[in-house]
């Protein structure tokens, strides 16, 4: 299965971001989410994919938009990570089964048992609007989550 | 991937605005690639003289590097005094021989000193944040242009991937000649 597309209905999930507390992509129904995969927690590039999405959450608090980050790690190696870096977003484990969100959007990597490195945009309604996959080994940035963003309708005060 | 917004007179350039080379570099004072990548840039400038022209934007990863956003204010306010690029070397300077982790109020008293700037006027320029919407909208130019880690490069507007090293910056550059 390749990546969903724009388009695409997101599918939902529930996932752990800490050992008691878990996230569902429903609970952000109304606001925009970007969803960041990336294969590992600790590998250097994820650590930079992540530093650097860390420290542009101000921009995407502006653009009313929610990051959460995605990988196969447990939660107890997220929170090792999360806080050894100081992240400010969650970090889902999508742990157990393993894979299994991953496997809907289209980004598991059988071979090595991580997810791919990608990333998804989904507006207010829950649909996909915009999803790249990154070459595993490349820091995607964030100029193409950007670009998605201001492509959306405009982002005002809901009633 | 292409720079956003292009370089204009708000930038730090060092060299002519009619050069037909433009480097722009985004960086992080503490980071240490950074550190490593400054004489590298050095050399570029000396070997290409009049042909180039060397941008420097902030792109301080904060959380990580505490000091990165602090040393960058310290160096927007001693170019207010006229000697940016006298801070910005001595900055990196420090870092290559004291160790990243060593960047800090006493390492700015210590700089200024050595550069004879207002140690006092800067130190306020530091804790009043004065130049940080300047750095954020740096750092935000480079989001857009696709920076994804420091050092990142430049050349005439579209991203360097190779290696920030003489050799490979070198031949990017003379390739456009």
């Amino acid at each position: 299965m390749s990546i969903l597309a724009a388009g695409s209905v997101a599918p939902n999930f529930s996932l752990p971001s800490t050992p008691d507390q878990r996230v569902s992509l429903a609970d952000f129904r109304g606001q925009v989410v970007v969803l960041a995969f990336y294969p590992a927690d600790w590998s250097p590039v994820c650590g930079d994919q992540m530093a650097l999405y860390n420290e542009m959450l101000g921009e995407f608090r502006k653009q009313k938009a929610q990051l959460l980050g995605v990988s196969v790690d447990g939660v107890w190696c997220h929170a090792a990570f999360s806080g050894d870096r100081k992240l400010h977003f969650p970090l889902l484990a999508d742990f157990e089964p393993k894979g299994a969100v991953a496997r809907q959007y289209g980004v598991y990597r059988e071979s090595e048992g991580v997810t791919e490195r990608a990333l998804f945009v989904i507006d207010a309604e829950g649909i996909i609007r915009w999803s790249y996959l990154s070459p595993i080994g490349v820091n995607p940035g964030a100029d193409g989550i950007f670009d998605a963003l201001d492509t959306l309708p405009a982002k005002g005060s809901r009633p | 991937m292409t720079l956003r917004p292009p370089v204009s007179d708000h930038d730090h350039a060092a060299g002519h605005a009619d050069a037909p080379l433009t480097l722009v570099e985004y960086g992080d004072y503490q980071c240490p690639h950074c550190a490593a990548a400054d004489p590298v840039v050095r050399a570029v400038q000396k070997a290409f003289g009049k042909e180039l022209r060397f941008v420097f934007r902030n792109f301080p990863l904060a959380e990580m590097h505490p000091a990165a956003e602090p040393a960058a204010e310290f160096a927007e306010g001693a170019a207010v005094q006229g000697k940016f690029w006298e801070a910005h070397d001595a900055i990196f300077a420090w870092s290559r021989r004291h160790g990243p982790e060593s960047l800090g109020a006493d390492a700015f008293d210590a700089i200024a000193k050595s550069l004879q700037l207002d140690g006092a006027s800067l130190e306020a320029d530091v804790s009043s944040h004065r130049y940080l919407e300047r750095i954020r909208n740096d750092f935000n130019g480079g989001v857009r242009s696709g920076v994804n880690g420091t050092p990142s490069f430049f050349i005439n507007g579209t991203r360097f991937d190779g290696a920030a090293n003489v050799e490979e910056l070198s031949e990017a550059l003379r390739a456009l000649l």
